[in-house]
This record gives structure tokens, C-alpha cells and sequence, in this order.
């Protein structure tokens, strides 16, 4: 079966191109935080510069924006999660009759389009007579989290062997000590994922914010606006610091998880 | 589902102990009733709004509620080319999502399973523009493409396009900004279902005597269903929905607007809240049409 041949390699190619395809506007955009655009635009390549990287409060509005989001984005984050991760144990550890009808109510909320869920929130707080702000962006933003945290740890939770729980509350530790001494340190390599899932939903959402926000920016709010006149390096910086944090977090995890089940198989 | 993906270890599942009771209830009533308060009222807020007529006073963006279902036939022949055009483009970037993603996802999920490590780093690639802004993102590519850019350059020394014709601003811009967006919505679930794929039923298969055509047909296709329908879903609904790679600013021009252009430009800016409404309500029953097509076929075990 071992022979040479040119349609072995054909799929191997592809991926390889379609990886470099999928990299293009993340390479794109890094390399232009480091333009020495003296202008307002930076679609031009001027010439190398650290500048942007070390004063990138420069622009006062664009520091701020970003403030509001990784505000905006811990906060909602932290609701999601918890909201989301009790959703998930009780979904997988018991039966119940309404099981399809909450599967489906969680769904819902990933499969409607941020425009509807934008302009039906928008519209519940403008006739409950509730301001646009940080509490309603916040409200929206755990709305559209929370399903994703609840796939991502009920994950998990499908792998967890109900028997180290039962091994704890043989040995008398009572229901309080199983959870945070068993099942939660068990569980939480599904809660950082998604965590990490919800926080960059939350920072990189713009539509249903656009609805929602009233006066307060965020930064793809600023980004949205800039593009009419041209968006600044500066933008480029705070863009490419959140994804290069971002991926060496989920590398790391990655790298973790893999050493992790390498150890577990050997034994 | 699709983020199932990186969510955890593959394991073997462990059978659900049947117990219910109060535990549950405190387990799953916070998040429901939340979603009850900020998912479910909007819409049905949402539907109120789109029967609303306009308010006695006459101001603008002032309505009572009233029963005006006519709404729903302006928004029709008001924004048909809108709305056409949102599922022209949500098709046929769906369907080149779906070509482009398959052949990944095969060879992630079935020919890298021998190497874990590379497979866990190509995953991670793959949800990688995930984790840097849509919106720049899409700006990369706008400027990319711009008429100055190398690639508008060298199309032009062809002669394949005049220098007066331009790529930015057409469908084919902004399908593909759509395309380009939503693939990795489509790659990871296609990636769920394939990585789970029993390669037994190939060699079957050929030991049979079918070709390698006939296989993939008969065997590949078939059980990598799920995964096809569900990122079928994941990629459709949000491009259905989506305005900003639509919009001029980005890759778009006034002969792209979608749906979403339509709903914030009438509740943002006109403030005339009942068409928005009836809009975006017309969207949703869309996607709920969708959806229980999908429950229908493949129960709602599998939906999350």
C-alpha cells in the first residue's frame, strides 16, 4: 500500500493552504500595528515602528473603549459562567421530562441572528423605560454567553465518572465538600475553556452593543465607527495584544490537556 | 456540539444516574428564568412591537399598541430586494463554507488523529481569527482588496477587469467577507462528527469492491450528516443576520444592504420601531423553521 503518489499529498496541501488563507487578515492586521502611519488612515505601509505598542493610550478614546470592554467582558463573563455551569451539571446528571424543551430553550438563543436578539432587548428596555448603559450591555451580553458556556462545560461534565462523586460521599464528605473538592477541580478545565470562549464573545461583539450601549463605547464600537474615516494603528495594537494573550492561553491549555492524557495512558 | 470541540478530552460518555428533585430545580432555574427575563420577553416584545401603530400625537418613534399586521406587508414589499438578497448571500457563502471546510476538517479529524498534538494545534488555528476582531478582520480584507492593493494590481495587468470596475462594494465581496467570517463555524462542527468517524467502514467499504467515489457517497457522507447539518445552521443563521460586512464601510456599498442594514437603519435612525420589529420577527420565524426542521431529523439531544 506504501507508493508515491501526488493525491496522497493533495489533502495535506490543502489544509496547509487553507490554514494560510484562514491566517491572512490576523498576520495582516498585526503587521500593521507596527506601521509608522503618520496619518489618520493606516492603509499604507510607512515603515516599521514600536511606537504604537508603547503609547497606545495615545488616543485617550480608543484606551477607554477598551477599559469599557475588558470591563464589559470580565463581568458578563463571570454571570455566564456560573449561570451557564450549573445549567450544564443539571442537564447531564438528571432525567427529567422537560428535558428537550430546555435543551431547545438553550439553543434558541445561539441560533437567533444578534440583529433580532439586538433590536429585542433594545426594544424590552426602552419600553420598561430603562436607559441604555454598562447594566444593559452587560444584561444582552450574559444572554448570548450563557448557551455557549453551557455546550462547552456540559462537555465535560458528559466525561466525568459519577463514581468519584459517590467514592467522596462514602467517605462521609458531606454534598458541599463533594462539589468543590471533586466534582468542580474535575470540571474545571470545561469552565476555563468557557470562560475563555464567553469573555472573547463578549469583547468582540458588536451588534447586539451597537443596540444596547447608549453612549458607552466600546472598542469594536470604535472600531465601527472609525472605518467611515479611516481606523487608527492604535486599534491594530489593543487587536493584536488581546489575540496574542488569548492564543497563548488556549495553547497552553492545549498543551496541558495533551501532556495530561499522555501521563494518564501510560499508566 | 460544535464547541464541544475544544471543550474538553474526548472521553467515554458515563450513563446519566436518574435522580431529580429540588437539587435540579436550583441547578437549572437560575439560568432558565434568566433567559425567560432577557431572551424570551424580547421577542415576544419584538412581536407586540411589529403589530404597534403609530401614536395619536403623531410624534416620530412614538407608537401604541394596536393590531396593524399590514406592518408585515410593507416590510415584504418594502424590503424584498433586502430580504433576498440575505438569503441569496447566507446560501451561497454557506454552501462555500461548507466545500471549503470539509476537505480541513477530514484531514484534521480523520488523518491527524495519529498525531494528537498537531491535531489539537491545527484545531487551534482554526478557531484562531475567533480571538482577533471581526471588525478589523474585516478591514484587513478590505484593504487587501482595494483598488491600490497588489491583488486589484495584478488583476487589472490581466485585463480580466477594467481599471474602472471594482471588487469592493459587489455581492461577491461581501459574500465572500461573510464566507471568510463564519468558516470556522463550520469547520468545527464538521470536525466534531469526523474526529468520532469509524475509518473501518472505508476499508469495508473498498474491500467490497466500491470505488473511492462510491465510498465517500455511501459511507463518508452519509454519517458525517450531523455535522454538516449543524454547521449548516451555525454558519446560515448569523450570515442571515449579518449587516457589518454588508455595510460601506467595510466590504459592501448601498447595493448590499441586508436584512440587518434595514432593521438598524429603521429603529436606530428613522426610529419607526413596528417595521424594524416585523423584520427582524420575519428573520426569526425563518430561523425557527429552520431549526425544527433540524429537531425533526435529529431530536434536540444533539442540538447542544
Amino acid at each position: 500500500m506504501k507508493r508515491f503518489s501526488v493525491s496522497k499529498l493533495t489533502l495535506p496541501m490543502y489544509s496547509a493552504l487553507a490554514m494560510v488563507f484562514l491566517l491572512i487578515p490576523i498576520v495582516y492586521t498585526i503587521a500593521f500595528s507596527f506601521n509608522d502611519s503618520t496619518k489618520r488612515t493606516n492603509t499604507e505601509w510607512q515603515g516599521f515602528t514600536f511606537d504604537k505598542w508603547l503609547g497606545v493610550c495615545a488616543k485617550p478614546d480608543i484606551c477607554e473603549s477598551l477599559g469599557n470592554s475588558l470591563f464589559i467582558g470580565a463581568v458578563s463573563t463571570l454571570i455566564a459562567t456560573v449561570l451557564g455551569t450549573a445549567l450544564a451539571i443539571g442537564l447531564v446528571r438528571y432525567r427529567y421530562r422537560a428535558r428537550g424543551a430546555v435543551n431547545l430553550a438553550l439553543f434558541l438563543p445561539m441560533a437567533t441572528p444578534e440583529i433580532v436578539l439586538g433590536a429585542g432587548l433594545a426594544g424590552l428596555f426602552f419600553n420598561a423605560g430603562v436607559g441604555a448603559g454598562m447594566t444593559t450591555v452587560i444584561i444582552s451580553h450574559v444572554v448570548f454567553c450563557l448557551s455557549f458556556v453551557v455546550v462547552t462545560v456540559k462537555a465535560r461534565v458528559q466525561t466525568l465518572d459519577p463514581v468519584l462523586e459517590e467514592a467522596g460521599r462514602d467517605l462521609y464528605a458531606n454534598p458541599n465538600q463533594v462539589f468543590w473538592k471533586i466534582t468542580f477541580p474535575l470540571l474545571l478545565p470545561g469552565i476555563v475553556s468557557a470562560a475563555l470562549l464567553s469573555f472573547s464573545l463578549s469583547f468582540d461583539d458588536f451588534i447586539i452593543t451597537y443596540f444596547n450601549s447608549g453612549s458607552v463605547e466600546t472598542f469594536p464600537k470604535y472600531i465601527y465607527v472609525a472605518a467611515a474615516r479611516g481606523v487608527p494603528a492604535e486599534a491594530n495594537v489593543i487587536a493584536s495584544a488581546v489575540f496574542i494573550a488569548t492564543i497563548l492561553l488556549v495553547l497552553v491549555a492545549q498543551i496541558n490537556g495533551a501532556i495530561k492524557r499522555k501521563r494518564l495512558l501510560k499508566k | 456540539m460544535a464547541f464541544a470541540a475544544f471543550g474538553s478530552a474526548p472521553a467515554k460518555e458515563h450513563k446519566t444516574p436518574t435522580k431529580s428533585g429540588k437539587i435540579v430545580l436550583a441547578l437549572l432555574m437560575p439560568g432558565l428564568v434568566y433567559l425567560g427575563l432577557f431572551f424570551f420577553t424580547p421577542l415576544m416584545s419584538l412581536i407586540v412591537t411589529s403589530l404597534e401603530v403609530p401614536a395619536a400625537s403623531g410624534a416620530i418613534g412614538e407608537y401604541e399598541y394596536g393590531f396593524a399586521w399590514q406592518n408585515y406587508v410593507t416590510v415584504v414589499t418594502d424590503y424584498m430586494p433586502q430580504i433576498l438578497r440575505s438569503f441569496y448571500y447566507a446560501t451561497v457563502a454557506t454552501l462555500i463554507a461548507l466545500l471549503f471546510s470539509y476537505p480541513l476538517a477530514y484531514f484534521i479529524g480523520v488523518k491527524l488523529r495519529s498525531r494528537p498534538m498537531l491535531q489539537r494545534m491545527m484545531l487551534v488555528l482554526v478557531i484562531a481569527p475567533f480571538f482577533i476582531s471581526f471588525l478589523l478582520r474585516t478591514i484587513a480584507w478590505k484593504q487587501i482588496f482595494s483598488d491600490g492593493g497588489a491583488i486589484m494590481q495584478f488583476v487589472y495587468s490581466t485585463g480580466l477587469m477594467s481599471t474602472s470596475d471594482h471588487f469592493l462594494g459587489t455581492d461577491a465581496a461581501v459574500i465572500f467577507g461573510l464566507t471568510y467570517n463564519f468558516i470556522p463555524f463550520m469547520t468545527l462542527p464538521l470536525f466534531t462528527t469526523l474526529e468520532r468517524f469509524d475509518v473501518r467502514l472505508l476499508e469495508a467499504g473498498s474491500d467490497l469492491y466500491a470505488s473511492p467515489a462510491a465510498v465517500f457517497r455511501k459511507v463518508t457522507l452519509p454519517l458525517s450528516m450531523p455535522g454538516i447539518i449543524s454547521g449548516t445552521l451555525l454558519v446560515f443563521i448569523p450570515i442571515a443576520g449579518d449587516y457589518v460586512n454588508a455595510s460601506q464601510n467595510f466590504l459592501g456599498s448601498s447595493k448590499t444592504s441586508m436584512i440587518g442594514t434595514m432593521v438598524d437603519a429603521d429603529f436606530l435612525q428613522t426610529q419607526d420601531y413596528p417595521l424594524a420589529s416585523a423584520l427582524s420577527v420575519l428573520l426569526m420565524a425563518v430561523i425557527v423553521v429552520l431549526v425544527s426542521v433540524y429537531v425533526r431529523r435529529s431530536g434536540t439531544d444533539d442540538l447542544l
